[in-house]
């Protein structure tokens, strides 16, 4: 024990035994070495685990990242300058305008340069010149372009608008001369939500069946077994192929975008039942599970609080890499025109323009969905990696 | 091993039976079917051969049974009408869209979609097995880094749009031809040493763009486990007593991280399968997989039918191999049965 008896007072009055050799009068234990060093020992479970994901550098950007890209869906049609659909028969495959805060050396307000399209008749493009001598100041928090909030309140208030009888094409414009870079910020809300509503069906599904056949065994579990099985060897896209071929195509865009992303869950789950029902026959014979038991603890109390945190992290790691598979996916189906069909907007629908090589060839910016797709699959496979690392105790 | 064998071939050929039934069960989800909207058409016309036709084909394939006896004539379990044998039979049902047996539609795409995923399997273990060594053994230096990187780029490019790049540039700047599995002179024609090479150079970007997202999960893993291993006792003991470099690595760590490799056959034949159908299309091959869009497109459903099938018998045929090359490296299975 730490500490001394007060009885004996500080030190003995005579420090100097025969042997000449100063011996303290305290009591001394080797100090056990829980405080200094590793304080991160007998930390509680969430704090590390938070501990350890902040070290991982680029799992933390990824999920500002996402972060960022997520809480901007509520809010698409405001900061998109134009509608998803509205046209500029004059800019058909306008080039990116670039936006310039120099003019004749001075620095002014962010501005563009208005763009004049010119047939060229020997090859059939549209030609644009910069008129370098006209500035056109882009308007910030201003009123264009009606639209219905969320289907609901009527609004014109942007963020950002396109200067008074000019245009804004940031990442220029595709072949009906409909702004890219608003198409783009519509699509993320279809893109973005579809791997959300997936892995939701994947969850429920996965995680009864798993829970049922890992909990109950017997003919439960055998059965529940060769579903998995059955469901492992299909072949993922060709039946994502055949049953989005299914959906009539006189639904409405709402409608069909949900039965996209239930296709989508619908061979998810195999997986993650898999590893559901795996956790819980081992957990079930954990030390600590029965010592619950014994205490009398009730089976509802030993699995939510016992069992449930326990493949908890395992779940969510799942999910964060399941969810880039649908997202792609999704473009994959959208792109082959089974997936969401025109008026709607997704990444894929986008990408769906981009499908012969001219187009990658004279006007590589309607293929720039492609840019968003890749940077949030690679941030979703980061934050998962970052997950599990941060998440697995053996590691 | 022959009782290992047998069993698992026996599981197979049961989940291949509950597949055809999905497969049948959802080639029949939309409503209608092509005849029947054919019919419509013709009648709209007035064209009353051509209904009968229809109506004689309605007859044949007994459209109008109910489901459940309609699978099992598909099947080939129950004779059906006029002489129509069944999948088991090796009569694979008729293409109401081409007018042609699906035997005939098909053709030559099937050893093509075969050759095409075949190729794409060998690709991903040639690139994958020297770079996830290097990444192992440079673990942490910029070797590591940049195959870690090309490989988690490689993983989140859509496989079309790679298709559409690397098709571009290829054809661009090496010359690379463009669509189609080899020139068209050579379409239809006799198997010959030219054909062959036309076929070789046609190749090379399906190859690429179908192996990319597996060759990074393959680097991934080959990586983790030769890491594990690499961190052995037995590895420092070949260190001490001076085993070459190269040696130190081949000889056994390499060779204990390739089982799960191998084993992993069975994920990634799958997921080569359903890849290659999206990157044909793109491409343009003359496989499956456009051949599959189409007679989705037109509710062909013999067709898409018959191409469904025989990608999940692709599917659980690499899943076969998978075991089987597992229970022949790795004696545990083989004997243990499935022990926990």
């Amino acid at each position: 024990m730490k500490g001394t008896d007060p009885t004996q007072g500080g030190r003995a009055p005579s420090p100097i035994d025969p042997n000449e050799r100063y011996v303290s009068s305290e009591s001394y234990d080797e100090p056990i070495d829980t405080g200094g060093a590793r304080p991160d020992l007998d930390m509680p479970t969430g704090k590390l685990i938070r501990r350890r994901f902040l070290r991982h550098r680029l799992a933390v950007i990824s999920a500002l990242f996402l972060a960022l890209l997520y809480l901007c869906i509520p809010f698409v049609e405001v900061i998109a300058p134009y509608g998803a659909n509205q046209r500029d028969a004059e800019h058909l495959y306008a080039p990116p305008q670039s936006v310039h805060i120099f003019h004749d050396g001075s620095l002014v307000a962010p501005f563009v340069y208005p763009t004049v399209a010119t047939p060229d008749l020997e090859n059939f493009q549209w030609k644009y010149e910069e008129d370098r001598t006209i500035r056109q100041p882009i308007r910030f928090l201003c009123l264009g372009e009606p639209y219905r909030f969320w289907g609901l309140i009527e609004g014109r208030f942007h963020l950002v608008c396109p200067p008074e009888g000019g245009t804004l094409f940031l990442l220029g414009a595709d072949r009906l001369g409909r702004d890219v870079f608003t198409r783009l910020v519509y699509g993320m809300r279809v893109s973005l939500t579809v791997g959300l509503i997936g892995i939701a069906i994947s969850l429920l599904i996965g995680v009864t069946l798993g829970g049922m056949a890992g909990y109950f065994g017997g003919w439960v579990d055998s059965v529940v077994q060769r579903m998995i099985e059955v469901i492992r060897s299909l072949p993922e896209l060709p039946i994502w192929l055949a049953l989005s071929a299914a959906v009539p195509p006189q639904w409405s865009p709402v409608s069909v975008f949900l039965m996209i992303s239930i296709i989508l869950g619908l061979l998810d789950w195999p997986g993650l039942a898999r590893a559901v029902r795996s956790k819980l026959l081992s957990l079930r014979e954990e030390e600590f599970v029965r010592a619950a038991e014994l205490i009398g603890a009730s089976p509802t109390r030993i699995i939510r609080t016992h069992l449930i945190p326990n493949f908890m992290s395992h779940i969510v790691v799942s999910a964060s890499l399941s969810i880039p598979a649908m997202i792609l996916g999704e473009t994959a189906l959208s792109f082959l025109g089974l997936g969401l069909r025109p008026p709607a907007v997704s990444w894929g629908v986008m990408l769906n323009d981009a499908q012969d090589l001219t187009v990658i060839e004279f006007y590589p910016w309607v293929a720039s969905a492609m840019v968003p797709v890749i940077l949030v699959v690679l941030a979703f496979n980061f934050l998962g990696d970052g997950l599990r690392d941060a998440m697995d105790p053996y590691s | 091993m022959i009782r290992y064998l047998a069993n698992r071939i026996v599981t197979m050929l049961i989940t291949l039976t509950v597949v055809s039934a999905l497969v049948f069960y959802i080639i029949n989800l939309p409503p209608g079917d092509f005849l029947s909207n054919q019919i419509a058409e013709l009648q709209a016309q007035g064209e009353a051969a051509s209904v009968a036709k229809a109506e004689f084909l309605r007859a044949q394939y007994s459209l109008d049974e109910p489901l459940w006896k309609q699978y099992l004539i598909w099947l080939g379990a129950v004779p059906g009408p006029d002489g129509y044998s069944g999948l088991l039979q090796g009569d694979w049902g008729w293409s109401f869209e081409f007018d042609q047996p699906v035997s005939e539609v098909l053709g030559e795409t099937l050893w093509l979609t075969v050759l095409v995923n075949l190729a794409a399997m060998l690709f991903i273990y040639a690139v994958s097995l020297p770079l996830g060594t290097l990444a192992a053994v440079r673990a942490g230096g910029i070797t590591d880094y940049v195959v870690a990187f090309v490989g988690y780029l490689g993983l989140a490019t859509p496989n079309f749009l790679l298709a559409l790049i690397l098709l571009y540039y290829g054809q661009r700047y090496l010359g690379l031809p463009i669509g189609g599995l080899m020139d068209e002179q050579f379409e239809g024609a006799p198997f010959s040493w030219e054909k062959f090479k036309s076929i070789l150079a046609h190749l090379i970007v399906p190859t690429i763009v179908i192996g990319t997202a597996g060759t990074a999960s393959m680097i991934r893993r080959l990586r983790a486990n030769l890491l594990d291993e690499l961190g052995k006792p037995y590895v420092t003991t070949a260190k001490a007593k001076g085993v070459g470099p190269v040696k130190q690595v081949v000889k056994y760590p390499l060779r204990a991280a390739l089982n799960p490799f191998v084993a992993d056959i069975g994920n990634l034949l799958p997921s080569l399968v359903s890849g290659s159908v999206l990157v044909s299309v793109v491409l343009s091959l003359p496989t499956l997989g456009p051949a599959l869009l189409a007679a989705l497109r037109s509710q062909d459903h013999y067709l898409a039918g018959f191409i469904l099938l025989f990608v999940s018998v692709l599917t659980l045929a690499g899943m076969l191999i998978s075991d089987i090359l597992l229970a022949i490296l790795d004696p545990r299975i083989r004997f243990g049965g499935r022990g926990r």
